[in-house]
């Protein structure tokens, strides 16, 4: 029985204008440029809906969280008919900063070959001031590092030896294990052996097409979108493999904006892609004798719920993987964005924003006592890093790191 | 995911169950599908203002048992009048404990003012808000009423001739920010919950203190829309001090923030207490076995399915589509339990909006015990507490968050007892 009562594709009509989105908005609370996620939404959607005309270009500050659709008591969609209406009405074109920042992996195979280089100079002062004026990146941000060499490149070292294992699965690693952070990726197999799992990659893999999105790009993160389908229906309908991810944003991408935002069909595949950490959850949760062993000190962890994690509803599984080492005291923040939202925080119009909307969430990082944060969002890694003092690690590194 | 109490619903009555069952150890999740009706919270719980037939009730506690003997179907009636009493004392208790300091009791009612400035009476009202102990006469001379210019959802002009009919003087005025133009852009969104963000910030404080002792000069009290004090709880208290006047809240039209706050504090007790709260799920569909709820799957978790050894249904009215209603019937859609409805539509409701409308007191059938019914049967660990419940008007009897408290606290003590029992049989 399905009990998700969506009268039509586009449900603007289900909502009862209680305003309830609007007050756990994360942005109208902190920007009054925007109006907020009802009159945005399915307000809007009326008026647009008679006339084109009505489209507000006050819509870009919607930074797609979706905390709008996790707090409407009427299943409304209504992150889904903001970016639906972006995409259909808005007439602004993308920049060449914004051209920068949505191709992720563009950027990646660009820089990972010079990766001491480019972060030097992405971090060096003068740099990041000609940024500034020159492409409206702000200066006060740090701008994500580049791993010297790609983690696909790296894989094809140790793939002999993951075809070992009796038992496989698939990893879409996405944009930011790839050119940012390998670690994580080594992390995932290392914890995926011990459970005496191998793990491949997929034959080809293209960007999820977050950034693509939110930038405007939206024939390229279709293509996008379609080669990667491809790849995973060969994973899970030939080769019957699961594939695992560690983001939780490509996740939510590649499950739920896949088929709306871009026309993909994945209902066949949908259910088989799911975040690595509701994975391993799901094995020791039905075998006990699987738990693995841990050698580790005693350490204190902030839990930090990313927006699409919270639209997802899958942190219980991240947080349970962490409650399992001893001698971790595991805390839950309070579910708040942090304000980077993929993109939209590196934009120097946006930097104020960013940072007064994840404001509480550093408050409460700071006064915590806390050694580490963790959180399953590569962005607001990044955020809680810039704006905290703490460093923030994806849980399935700090599993790795202390696993016996 | 294994726990030992599912709860489906997550406003007042599934909150109260939950911290509860928490506070007795018990390993707990709540599944919600979004945010709760306490959003439309008044500031007031109320407890029973009226018996079904009309008859004012002003001794809840006393008068129970002529509910109780007139009304088989009435949820107050399953409970039955020692369980009543006991049951809201235990409420209060509970509330306090949390840290929520409300005025009143169950043994007599006192009034909250309405936003039009009528006087209900009501059971327990939030700290700071006006209230008054008897229905005729309000405790002061003459009071201030402040807006804030341009916000609509709330009316000083309805206060103030309601106020006057009852001879208490009044004078209106306006507080406003520069800021607040900012919001004012959009007027739609001028709204209490937007404008406590700006009115809470320190900076508004001077302007308060400056404005206010002008405007209370000739009152005893001032009287302001719920807007203040939610993010900053000092402010209110400090102005008062300044001003040497005491402030009072009335509640606004909807979204209210009084709800909001009561919502998520009572959500963080939860969570604190070790509860896991998963908002923004919905559940799709339930095994029973041997007349057992064994698995519930969410849209959220798919194939990882939620056990436990109890589960609680407080999924709310239609509001919260706990229950749903058609065209020829109304149903509850996650377990089908048996509803109790009229059945010709035309019987559902009046075409006078302020008459009896009968649709109000359809809900799930239970047992004495609050155990849902299928098919006529009760299942075993299934528990149905608050709104969805059939057999009471919370509108006309004034009772809604009664039942939803009481029965959420009565079935939590049920699991609880019948959870020692097996311990003691065990050993």
């Amino acid at each position: 029985m399905n009990l998700l009562v969506n009268k039509s594709e586009n449900n603007f009509e289900q909502c009862i204008k209680c305003t309830i989105c609007t007050v756990y908005c994360p942005v109208s609370k902190v920007n009054p440029e925007y109006p907020g996620p009802k009159q945005s939404g399915p307000d809007g959607e009326r008026l647009r809906l008679k006339n084109p005309d009505f489209y507000d270009e006050s819509l870009k500050y919607c930074i797609n969280c979706k905390r709008c659709e996790v707090a409407c008591p009427s299943n409304v969609k209504i992150g889904d008919i903001i970016q639906m209406a972006r995409i259909k009405y808005s007439q602004k074109k993308p920049t060449l900063r914004d051209t920068i920042l949505a191709h992720t992996d563009f950027m990646g195979t660009l820089a990972t070959p010079f990766a001491p280089v480019v972060n030097a100079i992405t971090s060096a002062k003068p740099v990041k001031k000609i940024l500034d004026p020159l492409l409206q990146i702000d200066k006060r941000r740090n701008l994500p590092k580049y791993s010297f060499g790609t983690f696909r490149n790296w894989y094809k070292k140790i793939a002999e030896q993951q075809k070992t294992f009796a038992e496989q699965v698939s990893y879409f690693h996405g944009c930011y294990v790839n050119y940012n952070n390998p670690q994580l990726g080594k992390d995932l197999i290392k914890i995926m052996n011990s459970l005496n799992i191998g793990v491949q990659l997929l034959e080809k893999e293209r960007c999820c097409g977050i950034a693509l999105i939110s930038n405007g790009f939206i024939d390229k993160a279709a293509k996008n979108a379609k080669l990667d389908e491809q790849e995973i229906r060969k994973s899970v309908l030939e080769k019957k493999l699961p594939v695992l991810t560690t983001s939780s944003s490509c996740t939510f991408t590649i499950r739920d904006e896949h088929p709306h935002l871009l026309g993909i069909d994945n209902r066949e595949v949908r259910d088989e892609i799911e975040l690595a950490t509701r994975y391993i959850y799901r094995l020791l949760s039905t075998n006990q004798s699987n738990i693995p062993e841990f050698n580790n000190g005693k350490l204190k962890i902030a839990y930090h719920t990313p927006c699409h994690m919270e639209k997802l509803g899958w942190s219980y599984y991240s947080i349970e993987l962490l409650k399992l080492i001893p001698k971790v005291e595991v805390t839950v923040l309070d579910s708040n964005c942090c304000g980077i939202a993929g993109t939209f925080g590196f934009k120097k119009e946006n930097h104020e924003t960013s940072k007064k909307i994840g404001e509480s969430l550093f408050k409460q990082i700071e006064e915590g006592g806390f050694d580490l944060v963790s959180s399953d969002c590569e962005t607001c890694k990044w955020q809680i890093e810039m704006f905290t003092s703490k460093k923030c690690e994806h849980p399935l590194s700090i599993l790795a790191k202390v696993l016996a | 995911m294994t726990f030992d109490t599912v709860i489906i619903g997550g406003g007042l009555s599934g909150l109260i169950s939950g911290i509860r069952l928490l506070q007795n150890k018990k390993k707990c999740a709540i599944i919600s599908s979004g945010q709760s009706a306490l959003h439309f919270f008044s500031g007031s719980f109320d407890l029973l203002n009226f018996l079904p037939n009309g008859e004012k009730v002003a001794y809840p506690q006393k008068e129970i048992n002529k509910l109780i003997k007139n009304f088989p179907e009435h949820p107050y009636t399953k409970l039955g009048e020692n369980e009543f009493n006991k049951l809201t004392e235990q409420a209060e208790q509970l509330l306090k404990q949390v840290g929520l300091h409300v005025q009143g009791s169950s043994e007599k009612n006192h009034f909250r003012i309405t936003p039009l400035g009528e006087l209900k009476p009501t059971w327990l009202t939030m700290p700071q808000f006006a209230i008054t102990h008897n229905d005729s006469l309000l405790p002061w001379k003459k009071v201030c009423l402040i807006n804030i210019k341009g916000f609509l959802d709330f009316h000083p002009e309805f206060v103030s001739e309601a106020f006057k009919a009852k001879g208490v003087k009044t004078e209106i005025q306006f507080f406003d920010l520069p800021e607040l133009d900012r919001i004012r852009k959009n007027p739609s969104e001028f709204r209490s919950t937007n404008l406590s963000i700006i009115l809470d910030k320190e900076s508004s404080r001077e302007k308060m203190i400056e404005d206010f002792s002008v405007f209370s000069k000739n009152s005893d009290a001032l009287i302001l829309p719920d807007c203040w004090g939610h993010k900053n709880s000092s402010l209110l208290s400090d102005v008062m001090k300044e001003i040497g006047k005491p402030i009072f809240l009335l509640p606004t039209f909807p979204p209210s923030l009084i709800g909001v706050y009561t919502q998520q504090f009572l959500k963080d007790c939860f969570t604190k207490l070790g509860g896991t709260y998963m908002l923004g799920d919905s559940v799709t569909e339930a095994n029973i076995k041997n007349n057992r709820v064994t698995e519930v799957f969410t849209k959220n978790h798919g194939n990882i399915p939620f056990k436990a050894d109890n589960v609680i249904l407080s999924s709310g009215s239609f509001f919260s589509q706990g229950i749903i209603a058609d065209m020829n019937k109304v149903y509850e859609p996650v377990f089908s339990l048996d509803t109790d409805f009229l059945e010709k539509r035309s019987d559902w409701y009046n075409r006078n909006l302020f008459e009896n409308q009968k649709y109000q007191q359809f809900g799930v059938k239970t047992d004495n015990n609050f155990r849902g019914l299928k098919n006529g049967k009760p299942i075993d660990n299934l528990f149905v507490t608050g709104a969805i419940l059939n057999g009471f008007n919370p509108i006309k009897e004034g009772c809604g968050a009664g039942v939803s408290i009481l029965t959420a606290l009565y079935v939590a003590n049920q699991i609880l007892i019948k959870e020692q029992t097996y311990e003691s049989a065990g050993q």
